[in-house]
């Protein structure tokens, strides 16, 4: 007994040398030369850091496309999804009102229409995507607020949308903050 | 086919890939045998000699157990002072508390069973240095002690009659070295070249778009979520798991990590065939588990893909499925796939919330969890699956009034009694442990403890029932995802949780290995007509029937108290 306490002792202080020391150290190292420097890619405007291409942020102006609704608010220091079940009362209460708020600011579109992302919380509170739908139901919105042609908003959606992996494996996604700094963009040199 | 559904059968599909070559590949290293990766014996050698470790030693199931026990009992107290202190040691940049002693405990326990429950969350309660050399030194380390217990498991079917099982340390320092760290390394470098941070920064800040100040937690994960999901841990760096984007990037990496999660557990079962020259057993055990994930995994796609009907009624669109908790960039289908991998092989890692998934869904989730031998966690699920074999064996052998007899060892009443012991000893401690916490939430609501008992519950009714039975069961699953949004972090949670996770843990690894152990010991009874076989389609069907009876008695009752009752009031 004495004898396997002791080799389990100096089995865990070698191990975590290899697995707390060296392992991760590599990995960092690596890591470096990745698009962030292993700090996360950052998204610039202007020459200012504006936020993280894979986190979303809260958007509330009506001239910019919103993201979905989130359980702690785009808070990137502490994910979170709702962990509302799917028949809690107060929960579809919730979503109920948000889609009155959707049709309230987009009047020209149909119930029918919101694609069930735009009134429901992410898992991480983060989500940077928006499904294409929920991009499209804005495009007007957003066309009116920047007095711009809706055509040249809703090619900006298309070129911002994400098709699946190599075209073939999972759904299609929307960056909402790539395509509202596109939006700015757009502005700027027209 | 829609691009949703072809993605779940390309991850399937190329897990197959790895998987088999990976099982042939493990039998031989365990067996001594040559193989591409010696070069890394001078490394071994290395621990060795610095541990004052002789890997020759050979050891009985006794001693073997004995080792697994005194090493993981070492972890134990090491980690539960470390956990307690991390606020006064280094490597701390956002300067998070120390955890409370009730915390540290259940953490640890958590963490030593490969379990990760987490009842804090990564982002604020833990450091640098306690996410290295406690939560990921863990993930390697537990994950490695449920493989070399099943490779002991191999060793007494290996021979006639053997009682000399190998040496412990020695399957133990392999599982590391020549699987979990080269392995490891390839998922961190995908992950860390997708998006996922690896630098030592603390926390950022930057002014949004909109002009909103915001904080960014970072810190180096990719290390870390590699082998959460490889050695079926399933603690995340972040608070929300692998639903976070610097967990899981994109539709690339959710593919590399459910991948990761289930080609061990396959292996370990591909390898048991090679190993002890049982290839056609290894293929109906296979079958078994496999068809048992298709008959959980299809009806959770369909019910997620469907939407919620609650949501259908308010007149929006759902083509899209149900998206509470889910992230856009995975979609329903691959989250339903991964929320069936995660509860069938114990990783407890989730891409979407799981409290927030279809009633039925939930019942699934559970379900995988309760049996725990659909592939299982590494190593632990062959082994949970080898005591349904022993009940199946005995109650087919008293069918066809011939002598239960495994591999050519006959099963006696000491065995069977060990097998049946075991097989109680889930369904007691889950539906005790609800029991006792929904007494306690009923009968002491008021009780001053961080989180008071009536405020336990996120959601009302047979949902929240759901939330405490999920939060036992994937205690002795040791799986770890929960239905997060019950508040577990309190005296009473973790004292339970923690003590479930220990029985649910060591006696399943104990038992089986005694069982194999004492089998092995037995003197080898050739094959004869009289035999009872073990490889053949119907015995496989009869270990089905098996698994499937014992978790229906043993669950269908609560089950029908949680997430049945959800779906039927969800239907009117």
């Amino acid at each position: 007994m004495k004898k396997y306490i002791l080799q389990s002792i100096r089995l865990t202080v070698v191990l975590m040398v290899l697995l707390c020391g060296i392992y991760p150290l590599i990995v960092a190292y690596a890591g470096g030369f990745s698009e962030g420097r292993g700090g996360g890619e950052k998204m610039t405007r202007n020459g200012k850091v504006v936020g993280y291409a894979l986190l979303g942020q809260s958007f509330t102006k009506q001239e910019y496309f919103w993201g979905r609704p989130s359980a702690v608010g785009y808070n990137a220091a502490g994910s979170a999804g709702s962990n509302k079940g799917p028949s809690n009362p107060d929960y579809l209460q919730q979503v109920s009102d948000r889609i009155d708020t959707l049709l309230k600011y987009n009047p020209t579109i149909r119930r029918a229409d919101i694609p069930a992302d735009m009134v429901t919380a992410s898992g991480s509170g983060l989500d940077p995507d928006i499904s294409e739908q929920g991009a499209i139901i804005q495009i007007k919105r957003v066309a009116e607020q920047r007095q711009l042609n809706e055509k040249v908003v809703a090619e900006l959606v298309v070129k911002n949308t994400k098709k699946p992996l190599f075209g073939l494996f999972g759904p299609t996604s929307v960056n909402v903050l790539k395509l509202n700094l596109a939006l700015d963009a757009l502005k700027k040199s027209s | 086919m829609n691009t949703e559904l072809l993605g779940i059968v390309a991850t399937y599909l190329l897990t197959l890939v790895i998987a088999i070559p990976l099982g042939k590949y493990l039998a031989k290293v365990f067996a001594g045998e040559k193989v591409w990766t010696d070069f890394l014996k001078p490394l071994e050698s290395g621990i060795f000699k610095l541990s004052g470790i002789n890997p020759k030693e050979e050891m009985n199931w006794k001693q073997h157990m004995k080792a697994l026990l005194t090493i993981n009992l070492v972890w134990l107290v090491y980690g539960f002072f470390v956990l307690i202190y991390q606020d006064k040691l280094p490597l701390n940049p956002d300067g998070n508390p120390g955890m409370t002693p009730d915390l540290s405990f259940n953490t640890i326990i958590s963490f030593v069973v490969n379990c990760d429950l987490q009842h804090y969350s990564g982002e604020s309660g833990v450091t640098y240095l306690t996410q290295h050399v406690v939560m990921m030194f863990l993930m390697f380390v537990s994950c490695a002690t449920g493989i070399a217990a099943a490779v002991v498991f191999f060793k007494a079917f290996r021979d006639k009659t053997s009682v000399r099982l190998g040496n412990f340390w020695d399957f133990f320092v392999k599982s590391i070295t020549r699987l979990l760290l080269p392995l490891s390394l390839i998922i961190a470098l995908i992950l860390a070249f997708s998006g996922t941070p690896t630098s030592y920064e603390g926390k950022d800040q930057f002014i949004s778009v909109q002009g909103d100040t915001v904080n960014v937690s970072r810190g180096p994960a990719a290390g870390m979520i590699a082998i959460k999901h490889l050695g079926t841990n399933g603690g995340g760096w972040f608070g929300a798991n692998s639903t976070h984007p610097f967990e899981n990037p994109n539709y690339l990496t959710t593919v590399v990590e459910l991948i990761a999660q289930v080609i061990i557990p396959i292996a370990m079962v591909i390898a048991f065939g090679f190993f002890v020259r049982r290839r056609k057993l290894a293929w109906i055990i296979f079958g078994v588990m496999t068809i048992g994930l298709f008959l959980l995994l299809i009806p959770t796609v369909s019910s997620e893909l469907g939407g919620n009907p609650a949501l259908a009624k308010m007149g929006i669109s759902q083509t899209t499925g149900a998206m509470e908790g889910k992230e856009v960039r995975f979609g329903p289908a691959i989250s339903a796939y991964w929320s069936t991998v995660t509860t069938i092989v114990s990783t407890g890692s989730v891409n979407s919330m799981h409290d927030s998934t279809m009633p039925l869904t939930g019942a699934w989730q559970l379900l995988g969890m309760m049996i725990n031998a659909f592939y299982g966690g590494c190593g632990v699920g062959i082994l949970n699956y080898f005591i349904y074999l022993i009940i199946a064996v005995f109650i087919s052998g008293l069918m066809v009034g011939r002598t239960p007899e495994f591999l050519g060892h006959k099963v006696e009443a000491r065995e069977v009694k060990i097998a049946a012991l075991i097989t109680l000893l889930s369904p007691f401690l889950i539906l005790a442990g609800t029991a006792i916490a929904s007494y306690v939430f009923t009968n002491h609501g008021n009780a001053a403890w961080a989180v008071q008992p009536q405020n336990w519950l996120n959601n009302p009714g047979f949902h929240g029932f759901s939330e405490m039975l999920y939060e036992i069961t994937s205690s002795n699953a040791n799986n770890g995802s929960g239905f997060e949004g019950l508040g577990d972090n309190n005296v009473m949670w973790n004292t339970l949780t923690g003590l479930v996770l220990l029985l649910g843990r060591f006696l399943p690894i104990i038992g089986p290995v005694a069982i194999a152990g004492l089998l092995g010991a037995k003197k080898y009874i050739p094959e004869s007509a009289g035999t009872l076989k073990t490889d053949t389609l119907t015995f496989g069907l009869m270990t089905f029937a098996v698994i499937l009876v014992l978790n229906a008695l043993s669950y269908f009752p609560a089950l029908a108290l949680g997430p049945l009752a959800e779906y039927f009031t969800m239907l009117k």
